[in-house]
Parts: C-alpha cells; sequence; structure tokens
C-alpha cells in the first residue's frame, strides 16, 4: 500500500523543547491511524505539526512523496484538513456556510462559491446526515451536531489527510459512535488516511486500522490495535496504579478492596458482576468463585474481589477446586448466590449453595444485609467516638 | 438563498437612500439662516448668492463628505478590529487606539504652532497613524498576556485614560490662541474640513476599504480561529500584520481629522450584521462604510443642528446612539451562552 503521510525519526516541539522525538511511522489512504497516550504527552503537538501548523525539529515529514516543509500554506490546505476538539465561535452563519468555509482552498480571491463548490458542501453534509441541519444557525446547534459540522467542513476541503484532535471529547456515546462510523466509511470510500488523536481506549481499539502510542517523550509503540492492546501494556502505558485496565473487553476497573472476604457471592454468566459492583461501592471485600476462567463475571471478579475461585476453562468443577470454595466460604460471615439456576457444568455451584443454606450463612436479600452491615459499621464508628 | 439575497439589496438599498437623504438634509440645513428653500434652489443652479453658495459649497458639502468617509472608516475599521481580536465590543475608541492616535497628534500640533507654521494634513495623518500603531502594538501586547477578553478591553480602557491624559496635558499648556480650535478637536468634530482635506481622506479611506474588502476572504476564515484559518491556507503572520495596519490606518485617518469619535465602530458593524442577518465579511465590510456614513452624517446632522447656535460635540451624539448598541450585544451574547 502506499503511504500518504510518511514520517523519519520526526521530533516535534516549541522553539528548543522536544515534546516527543524518534516519531517514524506513516498513514496509509484508506486507514485510520489512531494516537494514544496519557495527558500532556504531545499527540497534540504530533498532529499541529503534521498539519504544518508547527515546524518540525528534526525528522522529516513527507506527504504524498514531497517534503511538507517546502509546501505552500495553500498547498497543504488542499491535502490535509483540520478538526479540532472544542467549539468554534462562528458569528450569524449558518451550518452550511461553516461547512463551505472548506472550499477556501478552491475558491476565487473574494471566496464565492461556484454552483459544484455547493455540490461539494452539500454533499459533505449528506455524508455526514446533516443535510437537514443546513439552514441552521451554528449556535443553536448541540455540541455533537456541532463536531459533525465541522467533520462535513473537514470532508468538503477534499483532503488527502484529515487530522482530528481528539474528535470525541465532550460528545456523548451516540455521537461518539456517530462519528467514529462516519471517519471509517470516509476513509474507505473516500480513500482518505484519517490520523486521530482518542482519549477512548475502547474505542481506539476498535476502530483504528493501526494504533500509535506516544509516552514519555517517545513514539513508543506502533502496530495494529490487536498487538497494542494486549497484555499489561495499556496499563504501562498510562502509568495505571490505581485500578485496573481490561485490554480485551476494553474496560477500565477500579482497585479492589483488599482484606479478608467477608461475603462469599456464588456467581457466573454476569449475573456476579452487578453484585460485585455493589459490594466493591459498599467497601466490603469479597470472595467470588466458582467462576470458569471464560466466564463473563471473571474479569470484574478478578479486578474487585478480594479473592476469585476459579476452574479452567471448559473443564467440570474439580474436587480440589471445590474444597478450597468451601473453606473459603467457611470462612465469610455471608454467602450470597446470584445465579437462579445451574447446569451441568456448574452442577457442583448447587452443592455448595445448599452447604451454605445448612450452615445458616446464605442470604436471601443482599440488599438488607449490607443495609445491615452499614448500620453496624456507623454504630462502632459512634460508639468509638461516644467513649 | 432567494430571500438572502433580497434581503441584502434591501439593505444597501436602503443604506444607499439614507445616505442621500441625509446628505441632502446636510446641504440644506444649518446654523446660517440660510432658508432650505434657497439652499435647494442654489444646489440645482436656481439662484446665485455668493455668500450662500459658499456655505453649501466650502463648508457644508466637504463637512457632510468627511462625516460620510470618516464614519465609514471608523465603522470598517471596527469591523476589522472585531474580527481581529474575536471580541464582539473591540473597537478603535474601546481599544485606546483613536487615543493614542490623539495623543501623537495633540503633540505635533503644539510643537508646530509653537514654531509658528501650521501643519500639512499628510503630517498629522502621519502622526496619527504612528500613535494608533504604538497603542494597537501595546495592545497586543497585553492580548498576548491575557486570555479573557474582557481584561483586553479594560486594558483598552485603560491605556486610552492614559492617553487622554497626556493630551489634556498638552492641552493646558498650549498657547491660549491655539486652545480653542484644539480643544474642539480633541473632543471629536467633523467642522472645519475643507475640499483638500476631503481629497486627502477620500484618497486614504477608500483605500482603506479596498484593501478590507481585498480581504474578506481570510476574514471569514479568520472567523472560525486561527488554526482553522491556517488550515484553509491563510498565512496567519502575514494576515494578522495587515488586519492591523489596515485599521490602525483607518482609524488614524478619523482622528487626524475629526479627533476621537466614539462608538461607532462597535455600534456599526452590529447593527449592519442584524440587518443583513450575515457575518459575512464580504458583505458587512461595505454595508459597514456606508453604514457608518449614514450613522456619522447623522450625528453629526444632530450635533450641529440639535442646539443651534451652539454646537456639540459629535461624540457626544454618537454615544448616545452607539453605547445601547454595546450593551445589547452584550446582554445577547449572555444570552446565548446562558441558551448553549
Amino acid at each position: 500500500m502506499n503511504p500518504v503521510l510518511h514520517t523519519r525519526e520526526l521530533s516535534v516541539g516549541y522553539q528548543h523543547k522536544i515534546v516527543v522525538s524518534g516519531l517514524t511511522f506513516h498513514a496509509n489512504a484508506g486507514e485510520i491511524l489512531t494516537l494514544i497516550g496519557p495527558n500532556g504527552a504531545g499527540k497534540s503537538t504530533v498532529l499541529k505539526t503534521i498539519a504544518a501548523q508547527l515546524p518540525p525539529i528534526s525528522g522529516t515529514i513527507a506527504l504524498c512523496g514531497d517534503s511538507l516543509v517546502g509546501l505552500s500554506p495553500h498547498e497543504v490546505a488542499t491535502r490535509i484538513s483540520l478538526l479540532l476538539t472544542g467549539k468554534p465561535a462562528a458569528e450569524r452563519m449558518t451550518c452550511f456556510d461553516v461547512a463551505a468555509t472548506g472550499r477556501y482552498p478552491y475558491t476565487g480571491r473574494f471566496g464565492l462559491l461556484s454552483s459544484k463548490d455547493r455540490e461539494i458542501v452539500h454533499d459533505a453534509l449528506c455524508m455526514v446526515e446533516a443535510e437537514s441541519l443546513a439552514d441552521t444557525d451554528f449556535r443553536c446547534i448541540s455540541d455533537g451536531q456541532r463536531q459533525i459540522v465541522m467533520l462535513a467542513r473537514a470532508i468538503a476541503q477534499q483532503p488527502r489527510i484529515l487530522l482530528l484532535d481528539e474528535p470525541t471529547s465532550y460528545l456523548d456515546i451516540s455521537h461518539k459512535l456517530r462519528i467514529l462510523t462516519r471517519l471509517r466509511t470516509l476513509a474507505k470510500e473516500r480513500q482518505i488516511a484519517v490520523i486521530q488523536s482518542l482519549h477512548e481506549l475502547d474505542l481506539a481499539q476498535k476502530f483504528s486500522d493501526s494504533v500509535l502510542c506516544i509516552h514519555a517523550q517517545r513514539a513508543e509503540r506502533c502496530g495494529t490495535p490487536e498487538e497494542i492492546f494486549s497484555g499489561d501494556y495499556i496499563s504501562t502505558l498510562y502509568g495505571i496504579s490505581t485500578g485496573k485496565y481490561d485490554p480485551l473487553y476494553g474496560t477500565a476497573e477500579a482497585s479492589p478492596v483488599t482484606g479478608k472476604p467477608r461475603i462469599f457471592v456464588i456467581g457466573g454468566n454476569g449475573s456476579g458482576i452487578p453484585v460485585y459492583r455493589k459490594l466493591h461501592r459498599a467497601g466490603i471485600p469479597f470472595a467470588a468463585g466458582i467462576l470458569h476462567e471464560n466466564d463473563v463475571d471473571c474479569p470484574a471478579a478478578h479486578a474487585l474481589g478480594a479473592k476469585v475461585i476459579t476452574e479452567r476453562a471448559f473443564e467440570p468443577i474439580s474436587d480440589a477446586t471445590y474444597q478450597e470454595a468451601e473453606t473459603c466460604l467457611r470462612q465469610c460471615e455471608a454467602v450470597y448466590c446470584s445465579l437462579p439456576a445451574f447446569g451441568t457444568g456448574n452442577a457442583r455451584l448447587a452443592v455448595l449453595r445448599d452447604f451454605a443454606e445448612k450452615t445458616h450463612l446464605l442470604i436471601q436479600d443482599l440488599q438488607t444485609w449490607l443495609r445491615s452491615e452499614m448500620e453496624s459499621t456507623c454504630n462502632t464508628h459512634s460508639s468509638l467516638t461516644d467513649h | 438563498m432567494k430571500k438572502h439575497i433580497t434581503r441584502t439589496i434591501l439593505c444597501f438599498a436602503a443604506l444607499t437612500v439614507m445616505a442621500v437623504i441625509l446628505f441632502s438634509i446636510s446641504l440644506t440645513s444649518g446654523s446660517s439662516s440660510l432658508r432650505a428653500i434657497d439652499a435647494f434652489r442654489i444646489l440645482t443652479g436656481n439662484q446665485q448668492n455668493d455668500a450662500a453658495q459658499r456655505i453649501i459649497f466650502d463648508i457644508r458639502m466637504p463637512r457632510a463628505l468627511s462625516a460620510m468617509l470618516l464614519g465609514g472608516a471608523l465603522s470598517v475599521s471596527g469591523f476589522l478590529l472585531q474580527s481581529f481580536f474575536r471580541n464582539p465590543i473591540a473597537g478603535p475608541f474601546v481599544l485606546g487606539i483613536s487615543s493614542g492616535a490623539k495623543l501623537c497628534v495633540a503633540w505635533i500640533m503644539i510643537a508646530s504652532l509653537q514654531h509658528g507654521f501650521v501643519l500639512h494634513s499628510a503630517a498629522m495623518i502621519a502622526a496619527a497613524f504612528c500613535g494608533a500603531l504604538i497603542c494597537m502594538l501595546t495592545i497586543l501586547l497585553f492580548a498576548g498576556k491575557v486570555q479573557n477578553m474582557s481584561q483586553l478591553i479594560i486594558s483598552g480602557v485603560m491605556i486610552g485614560y492614559i492617553c487622554s491624559a497626556l493630551t489634556d496635558f498638552a492641552v493646558t499648556f498650549a498657547d491660549d490662541a491655539n486652545i480653542v480650535n484644539l480643544h474642539n478637536w480633541s473632543r471629536g468634530s467633523f467642522a472645519g474640513a475643507d475640499w483638500m482635506d476631503v481629497r486627502d481622506m477620500a484618497v486614504l479611506v477608500l483605500a482603506g476599504l479596498a484593501g478590507a474588502i481585498w480581504m474578506s476572504k481570510p476574514i471569514s476564515a479568520y472567523q472560525l480561529g486561527e488554526t482553522y484559518a491556517a488550515n484553509m491556507g491563510v498565512r496567519i503572520r502575514a494576515f494578522r500584520l495587515a488586519l492591523i495596519l489596515l485599521s490602525s490606518l483607518l482609524s488614524a485617518c478619523v482622528t487626524a481629522f475629526a479627533g476621537p469619535v466614539s462608538f461607532v465602530g462597535i455600534a456599526v458593524p452590529h447593527l449592519v450584521k442584524s440587518m443583513l442577518r450575515t457575518a459575512k465579511p464580504l458583505l458587512v465590510i461595505p454595508a459597514a462604510f456606508l453604514g457608518g456614513g449614514v450613522f456619522c452624517m447623522g450625528c453629526d446632522l444632530l450635533a450641529r443642528t440639535l442646539f443651534t447656535p451652539q454646537e456639540l460635540s459629535v461624540s457626544t451624539v454618537t454615544a448616545v446612539f452607539g453605547a445601547p448598541v454595546v450593551i445589547w450585544v452584550m446582554l445577547r451574547r449572555e444570552r446565548e451562552r446562558s441558551a448553549s
């Protein structure tokens, strides 16, 4: 594939302060390249440099084979368009007017639109499904719609490369998905190279063809989302010390409540997750089990629980695992079962449940148990202060 | 689309008609006992009267024309500054640029009068231009430091006060004979323009207007913000420099000939934008020029006819009509902010 943009040993920054160095990457037509990295890592500086708004400190940027530094602002404008986060102030402009500013590099001295220009702007608005907004005042639409119209503006500029600096910030989830889906279609249909920075790792993972990680003033890694989002790399990249990031699901979890488990949760098949969260919020250390390693409850249990008892995937629960669970359960103050029924794979959980019932540890109503727990802790606190 | 075109044509037609009407009234009314009907006859060439002819052709006509030209210059300059600072209440008067020009002109006037020669208007314009540029650069220095737009305006107003104080200082120590003249000028007035002045200002102001229209495309790009403008291919440094020079030239020209005139630069562009229902510079700049001319001719007419034979300073009248517009603009912005 022919890369539209190619950088070699690029260093970016301001005057003599280098923000990021060692950037060697390329962006292909029809693909989405996403920049990720912690706050202040320099993603925006990289984008600004590629947009020719900041001179590179060293290294080269080649744009469709030409050196970016040698291009005139007009030539850059016909090849690169920008979408920034935040609200541009546009006084008394309709959405059509705003989108039409994308035609700037193509219009004459006074910026009058030809009928072909109007058609291109209209097409761009249609592409993002914003044609109904054309005559609406740009200040009277929501943040999400504004970002969509700005995307239409960028499309109307007919670039080879589309640069987006956190295009999804401040948007609700539906608009985030809408923008990113449009970007993907756009990249494929018009063979545009999309380069964006994103904070939403889950979305970066799902909507990128390649990912560039910027960390500690360096381009630390570059690769496919599958290569980047594996193992503990993301936690290292962002220096996550409190909580956990699950690269498989793209979810972030808070740190577990540690300590001796006070309640044992018999769960599985997703039924455990809301219970884990409730206990985690209440600050009660819990044990979870017996979960198969491929159970959907497993990641959350590992992230939030003080102890998790697991069985290998696709295997029936072994004696050893059962014993371990029973021992753990015995030491807890209560047992809660979130499973309404059991199957052949986890039949032993029914045995565990019955054991808990026999030993009067099983509680039926988690809410009541939690409330009484809360009250007793409050009482202890107040009695302590009374003395 | 069609509605926009009709609206635009109507606006320009209305402004032109108003300009013609106000111009005619300016010629036919005034403090002299000349009756309007006689003035009309002289204009149409049906009556010969040397004194009256001189009043009309050598006093009223240049005055009306200079009000028209300078008013237009002020409001175009205001529009450029508002675009430059991305601030709706920026203007040559509020930012202290007029006062800076005034200061330089006052000092050079006094200096020359003391040495016994009368200044050529070119020297006055040059002095005003220097003063305007110095103030503009000071404001830019502040603009780099303050993020908040109201702080920028406050620093502008303060610079204006300092310059006014220094001007007053100069006026106080000027020769008695010159004070009357200087005092009148420093309060703002279109009186005293002759045909030579009109010719000079026409050349400068129309050049400035042409320059502004020539730059309307990059100005429209700049309305979306500097980064987007740069992405559209605007050479930002050159553009900013051109905008500074143009707006300084226009406001310096006004100050050199008429002294500081307040609020025209803020009020007129906003009124024009509301009339046109668009902020497209290509339309707003010529409309603001016409509108500023109409506004200043009207205000000047009121200033000299309201309490005849006493004449008000033109700033008094422009402030009465202009200041409420500024308040209206701020309230409207506040409403928009709370709405979004």
